[in-house]
């Protein structure tokens, strides 16, 4: 037994009028946490290789709690935290660019970290270029990991990709439809980044 | 905001329980969540893993279709596959308990990537060791079971053990299709107490443990299944 799927719906018009400004929110959401993200997690790397005690300890604390604790409680924490800090309330919005940075920083100051490390002691300056060359994939796989991880947004109702889907299959009373396309829409841009990494990393292999 | 007040657990929901009933159940939801689905995920992960080192290359197509299928659409979206999407298509499944489709969802979820780990441990074996099973005239199978497989496993443990942990991370999601596991009675119990952060540091405490306790677990096995002067024996 199956029932008839109607994608007819989806025109145009409802495209740019739903699903457009959650895309927008989820690659700006995705660019932001990645280029903040990254540099603070260079920053937290280089903490926790400096070798002192003041440093390392402070940096590996951050990493590791916020490495165990999940996500979407990560979103909620900071969605409770940050108009008590700041004194008056903040948007989901704003308040998911904030989280995803402080988040990720964790996540890609692993992948610094192993990068420097892999680099050998005697070719510092000439090795760092090469370090991060090496660790371009695995910095991008992290991306399109926090690329899928945006859509939990969804737990404090920020509106992005996903939400505009849900939004317009609410409108239009074909939920089934519009779930199915943001799955079919998420795995082709995560499929093709994946694949573009792939490349990227055999012409890393061919250059080491 | 003011002072802490710990006492909000043991007010009663209006349900009949208090809040540390409430919060106790939903960590038995939560490990009821994350254990079935590292079930789902291991024998899934392992069959789709060693799917993609066989010689026929049809069967290394299906695990890598899986893969990719699984590893590329987000964990939400995936439940909401499984939740919305996939009962209205089937009608057999209408009537399947949430925590059954959920169970699925990051089981599958989590096979793609335990595929992954699973295809690098055959791979990491000398090619030898494949090619004097079969020459000892071991089926295919058998190779797997008796010569592959028994090393490869023990070479996974370690990035397994990590899988084991994330997936108690991301039962969270859950939440979504209000499965009353610890995520979803924070967001709850924060709304109806405004005792937010006694909530969240609760919940948040018990993920902690959560992921503590398997991490030992599977320190457990890994130390039992040493094999003695091979990887990681004789610590």
């Amino acid at each position: 037994m199956m029932t008839a799927l109607d994608f007819t719906f989806l025109n145009w018009n409802v495209v740019s009028n739903f699903i457009l400004k959650g895309l927008i929110f989820s690659v700006q959401l995705t660019l932001v946490a990645m280029i903040g993200g990254i540099a603070l997690g260079t920053a937290l790397a280089l903490m926790r290789l400096s070798g002192k005690k003041w440093l390392v300890m402070p940096a590996a604390f951050y990493v590791n709690t916020l490495r165990s604790i999940p996500l979407v409680m990560v979103i909620l924490w900071f969605f409770l935290l940050i108009p008590l800090l700041i004194g008056r309330p903040m948007g989901a919005e704003v308040s998911a660019i904030i989280t995803f940075t402080i988040f990720e920083a964790a996540y890609y100051s692993e992948i610094m970290r192993a990068g420097i490390q892999s680099v050998p002691k005697g070719q510092v300056s000439a090795g760092y270029a090469v370090g991060m060359t090496y660790k371009l994939p695995v910095l991008l796989t992290q991306t399109i990991i926090l690329f899928q991880d945006t859509s939990l947004v969804y737990a404090i109702g920020a509106y992005d990709l996903l939400k505009g889907f849900e939004v317009a299959g609410k409108n239009f009373n074909r939920p089934v439809e519009t779930y199915l396309t943001a799955a079919v829409v998420y795995f082709i841009i995560c499929f093709s980044l994946s694949m573009l990494v792939r490349q990227l990393q055999k012409k890393i292999a061919i250059i080491r | 905001m003011g002072k802490w007040d710990w006492q909000v657990f043991l007010q009663d929901t209006g349900g009949g329980r208090t809040y540390l009933e409430w919060l106790m159940s939903a960590w038995g939801w939560t490990l009821s969540v994350a254990v079935l689905s590292l079930i789902v995920a291991l024998v899934v992960g392992s069959l789709m893993g060693i799917l993609r080192t066989t010689p026929n290359k049809w069967l290394v197509l299906i695990g890598e279709c899986w893969t990719e299928l699984f590893r590329n659409v987000p964990l939400l979206v995936q439940i909401f596959l499984w939740y919305h999407v996939i009962p209205s298509i089937f009608l057999v499944l209408r009537g399947v308990p949430s925590i059954v489709l959920v169970v699925f969802a990051l089981g599958f979820f989590t096979s793609a990537r335990i595929a992954e780990q699973v295809k690098a441990g055959i791979q990491a074996l000398p090619k030898g060791q494949r090619y004097a099973g079969l020459a000892m005239g071991l089926t295919l199978t058998q190779t797997y079971r008796y010569v592959l497989l028994p090393m490869a496993f023990r070479i996974v443990i370690p990035p397994l053990t990590s899988e084991s942990m994330n997936i108690v991370k991301n039962s969270s999601v859950a939440f979504a299709v209000s499965i009353a596991e610890l995520t979803m009675f924070a967001m709850q119990a924060q709304e109806e107490t405004s005792r937010g952060i006694e909530v969240y540091l609760a919940v948040t405490g018990l993920y902690f443990v959560s992921a503590f306790a398997i991490n030992r677990v599977a320190l457990l096995i890994e130390n039992r299944v040493q094999v003695p002067g091979m990887i990681g024996g004789g610590k």
